[in-house]
């Protein structure tokens, strides 16, 4: 089982800050494997998902996702390996407003370069799968909760990422969406879609991760995995 | 102002730096704009009367034979009923002098004096200091330059003359000045010494005044012994006529800068209220009342305003002063300096134009609804510039490029106002190239003559240049024959061109008095004119007059005029009209052929490539002298001051102009990104490169930037087709064609991505930050 994620010693410390907001610690996740973080507000959670998605850097410590060390990325390597490697979806949706649900799915496929018809070939696949392909020429404003959380995730895995990752994919939505996510990512995960889920729901970390990381104060307080091997 | 409101606005003029720069920036370029173009359009408003009033110049300039007229008598004449001052008598004369590189410039009026100041014509110096013993010379400023610096020398009669001093006499009493002493020394059997007295009179306005003046001086003094005398008037003429075409410039220069001031400062402040809605929702929903939001917005851009305009009134001062100095030179009038009320007027009016620009959207956020304003933020966009992505989409260009280009749509308000400022920072640019090539234009197709290397005088009746009116009481030496000067001239080496030039007074028939004709020997076509229709002289029996002419006697191109040159009559066709900016006279040029009575005068001689003007002068010098000719190398023929002047405006105002656009772009992108900074966070962490980002904002702007080009050169061209002919016009004359159609296709080419380049540099810095900013931070700020 190859680790598609490798974090070595990473702490990350902003300034003016004490303690570090994360760690110092080691984790990693195989492929294949869907990881639900979970732990109070302010434990490091969304610090932990950035440092995977490069959109941050780690103090201390080395990032390796998908045989990269991301800690090392110039930004437009970083760009590169983010639109590559790693499809995201955010608690609020964070669509493009002015954008149909069709242009905000294939955007990532655009930045690029891909052909014209093959993301569009793309983007109608992903639709069709999520159930909002009659949703493709309407702007993200007009569309409920639950659809625009569809619309991030199909935008998501527009360039097959090799890694999902989702800070609170649920948090805003009503218990009716939230289970519809929750059932979508359980599908992804069973496709064998390696999953990185921050939820502060138990519910949502029962249903779809295989194992389960819980943070107290930048610290990993437990983790099933480690349970499971002991 | 409570604390908290002071806190509210110190806080939003730190946060917002770069707006409350540019606010600063754009006010102070403004504002400084409009100080130089105020300033120098006061003083080109009537600069001959300022510099005489301010000088006590002289009324009447007269000339009188000490033979004849004591220099009491001379006193006297200063207690004459209806003068009310006078000054003199000075020891004066002319001098014919050779600079220290063998130039002569025409003869010189050399008068006596011991100072510079006086009762009347109070001089003032503008370099140096006055001369005080035998050998130095104070020169008419007119002259300094180039050709002429403190400490050259002059050459007269073999005297050395040290120039020591430069100064400016708007009444035009002499063209260098000495200690009596040394004038007598200098005078010659051929330039007698003269007595000049100035006087001031109560009655001068008109010509007839002046003649009833000078009939009373002409009765008080013994017969013969008035020689000559100036009138004011014709100065003053000569002076206008120079000055009037640099008006219309400067006005238009000057109603650009402000129009553009106006747009600048608005949509920055109305951009920064705009901006601040949500803030300003939550300043109402804890407590704050609509008046006190409109008091902080006001004052945050009071407060960065009132610090440029400052700054802009200081270095609008700054950059006057060296062109002032230019124009006072030009103008060769007094000392100038800022006018006081430009200094208090154009801030003034920058801080009302700051006020409204700012009270309008404050009292806009004043009036918002707190719910609607705290709403703003947070509900999706809708509608707007949506269907510019979806055309835009379709573009065959990358992802992050149409994206850029679609989204000025999104906000028509702003982007209109990015438009207005790339527009005008174009039409800036366009005019004052234009501008700049036609003054260049003008300059260098004035005075034909100046373009021959050497001249050749024959001797006979003088001819009258300009001011310098030979001394009177001169005997003329005997003419040479123009046959055998002229056949001397082909037979020297070194000669390529020559053609013969005679200035006569003739009469044409309709038209009252004389006029001056220019009759032409041989190949004349060097010497032309600039022709606003028709062409220049090509053979017997024609005449190119001046577009006046044409008024005054109703003729047209093809008519036939009577001309009359002492007692030879000729008709002559009109086959073109002449650009002439100099001179108020009617002035005709036609052949010398058809007066066979008629001399030339001068030769002028263009030389072959590589040969010495002066050597050539001395050589054809020496061949000619036996026959009572002369010949002098022409000075190389100076840019006109004034012209160097308004293209340095041009560049300055441009400069200036096209930077406060550039800023007007910067602070609108800026807005802009800030209010993007979240979609472009999410752009960025959905794998946007940092060169993507950064085509991607320089996108949204090409589209502005390439429709400001588009409206700005065709505006800027018929902005320049339009003042050119009204400056032509305050001069008198029309413009030849080449002064008009200065500019070619790919200039115009280059001026229109002028736009995209003001455009592109003004938000090249924030697509830097854009890619810059981080992505973890920008996606935290809803
Ligand atoms: N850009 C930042 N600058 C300074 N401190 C930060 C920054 N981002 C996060 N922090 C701090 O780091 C700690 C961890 O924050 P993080 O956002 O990772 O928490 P979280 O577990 O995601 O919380 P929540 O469940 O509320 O989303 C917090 O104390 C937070 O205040
Ligand atoms: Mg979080």
């Amino acid at each position: 089982m190859t680790a598609v994620i490798e974090l070595k010693g990473v702490a990350k410390r902003y300034e003016n800050a004490g303690a570090p907001a994360l760690g110092p610690l080691d984790l990693s996740v195989a492929q294949g494997e869907a990881l639900a973080v979970t732990g109070p507000s302010g434990s490091g959670k969304s610090t932990l998902l950035n440092l995977v998605a490069g959109l941050d850097k780690p103090t201390e410590g080395t990032v390796t996702v998908a045989g990269q060390q991301v800690d090392r990325l110039g930004e437009h390597a970083l760009a590169r390996f983010r639109r590559e490697r790693i499809g995201m979806v955010f608690q609020f949706f964070n669509l493009l407003d002015d954008l149909t649900v069709l242009d905000n799915i294939q955007l990532p496929a655009q930045l690029t370069g891909s052909s014209r018809r093959k993301t569009q070939a793309r983007a109608q696949e992903l639709m069709e799968v999520l159930g909002i392909q009659k949703h493709a020429r309407a702007y993200p404003g007009r569309l409920s909760g639950g659809e625009r959380q569809r619309v991030a995730v199909a935008r998501a895995l527009v360039n097959r990422p090799s890694l999902l990752l989702a800070d609170e994919p649920t948090g805003a939505l009503d218990s009716a969406s939230g289970q519809d996510v929750r059932d979508l990512l359980v599908d992804l995960h069973r496709g064998g879609q390696t999953i990185v889920l921050v939820t502060h729901d138990p519910a949502l970390a029962e249903a779809c991760a295989s194992r389960t990381v819980h943070l107290v104060d930048g610290h990993v307080a437990l983790d099933s995995r480690a349970e499971a091997v002991r | 102002m409570t604390g908290p409101l002071l806190r509210v606005v110190r806080s939003g003029v730190g946060r917002r730096r770069v707006q409350t720069v540019v606010i600063a920036i754009a006010t102070m370029m403004a504002v400084a704009a409009a100080v130089v173009a105020g300033s120098l359009m006061v003083v080109s408003n009537a600069p001959f009367d300022h510099a005489f009033a301010a000088q006590q110049g002289a009324h009447l300039t007269a000339e009188f034979d000490p033979a004849k007229v004591t220099a009491e008598q001379l006193g006297a004449t200063g207690q004459l009923d209806d003068v009310t001052a006078s000054a003199g008598p000075y020891p004066a004369t002319v001098i014919e002098a050779t600079d220290s590189s063998g130039h002569r410039p025409p003869a010189m009026t050399l008068v006596g004096r011991t100072g510079p100041h006086a009762e009347v014509d109070d001089l003032d110096l503008t370099a140096g200091r006055w001369a005080r013993k035998p050998g130095e010379v104070v020169l008419t400023s007119s002259y300094q330059g180039p050709a002429f610096k403190l400490g050259d020398t002059l050459t007269a009669s073999g005297t050395t003359l040290t120039v020591v001093g430069f100064a400016t006499s708007a009444s035009k009493t002499a063209d260098l000045w000495a200690t009596p002493a040394q004038v007598r020394d200098l005078a010659s059997q051929e330039h007698p010494v003269t007595s000049q007295m100035l006087y001031r009179f109560d009655s001068a306005g008109s010509k007839g005044d002046i003649a009833a003046d000078r009939k009373k001086l002409l009765a008080a003094v013994p017969s013969g012994a008035l020689l000559g005398t100036q009138s004011y008037l014709d100065t003053k003429r000569a002076a206008d006529h120079g000055a009037a075409p640099t008006i219309p410039f400067l006005v238009a220069f000057g109603v650009l800068g402000i129009v553009m001031s106006v747009i600048i400062v608005g949509s920055v402040i109305s951009g920064a209220v705009g901006t601040s809605l949500r803030r300003i929702g939550i300043l109402k929903a804890i407590g704050f009342t609509p008046r006190e939001v409109v008091r902080a917005y006001v004052a945050q851009a009071l407060i960065p305003a009132t610090v440029g305009i400052a700054l802009g009134v200081v270095l609008g001062n700054l950059l006057a002063v060296p062109l002032l100095d230019d124009t006072e030179q030009a103008y060769g009038t007094a000392t100038l300096s800022v006018a006081w009320w430009v200094d208090v007027v154009v801030p003034a009016g920058a801080l009302l134009v700051v006020g409204i620009a700012a009270f309008v959207p404050a009292l806009r956020a004043g009036r918002l609804r707190t719910v609607e304003a705290i709403a703003v933020g947070r509900a999706p966009r809708t509608g707007r510039g949506q269907w510019a992505h979806r055309a835009a989409g379709r573009l065959p260009l990358p992802r992050a490029v149409t994206y850029g280009l679609a989204s000025p749509f999104a906000h028509p308000v702003r982007t209109l106002a990015m438009l207005l400022a790339v527009a005008f920072g174009t039409i800036a640019a366009t005019f004052a190239v234009g501008l700049t090539s036609s003054l260049n234009e003008v300059s260098s197709i004035q005075d034909p003559e100046s373009r021959s290397a050497v001249t050749v005088f024959t001797g006979g009746p003088s001819v009258a240049g300009g001011e310098h009116v030979p001394a009177p009481g001169t005997p003329e030496p005997e003419p040479a024959d123009p046959a055998q000067v002229s056949a001397a001239i082909k037979a020297q080496s070194g000669t390529a061109s020559s053609y013969g030039m005679g200035q006569q007074d003739a009469t044409v028939a309709g038209v009252s008095g004389t006029v001056r004709a220019t009759l032409y020997q041989g190949d004349s076509r060097r010497g032309g004119y600039a022709m606003i229709s028709g062409h220049w002289l090509t053979g017997a029996g024609q005449v190119v007059v001046p577009g006046q002419f044409l008024e005054t006697t109703g003729t047209e191109i093809g008519d036939t005029v009577r001309v009359t040159v002492g007692k030879e009559s000729a008709g002559l066709r009109i086959v073109g009209v002449a650009f002439e900016s100099s001179g108020g006279e009617l002035e005709i040029q036609a052949n010398l052929a058809d007066f066979p009575a008629a001399r030339p005068q001068e030769f002028l001689v263009n030389i072959k490539a590589g040969v010495s003007a002066v050597s050539y002068a001395e050589k054809l010098g020496a061949r000619i002298e036996p026959l009572g000719a002369e010949a002098r190398a022409n000075s190389p023929s100076q840019q006109d001051g004034l012209v160097l002047i308004l293209n340095a405006m041009a560049a300055l105002l441009t400069l200036m102009l096209v930077s406060v656009a550039g800023l007007g772009v910067l602070n609108s992108v800026v807005l802009d990104t800030r209010e993007r900074v979240h979609d472009l966070g999410v752009c960025k962490a959905l794998g946007m490169s940092p060169r993507q980002t950064v085509s991607l904002v320089l996108a949204s702007v090409a589209g502005i930037g390439v429709l400001g080009g588009l409206v700005g050169v065709p505006a800027g061209y018929a902005l320049h087709g339009f003042v050119l002919p009204v400056m032509g016009h305050a001069a008198g004359t029309g413009l030849p064609r080449s002064v008009l159609d200065v500019y070619d296709t790919p200039q115009l080419l280059l001026l229109g991505l002028a736009g995209l380049a003001i455009a592109l540099l003004g938000a090249l810095l924030p697509a830097g930050w854009a890619a810059k900013s981080r992505t973890a931070t920008a996606l935290r700020t809803e």
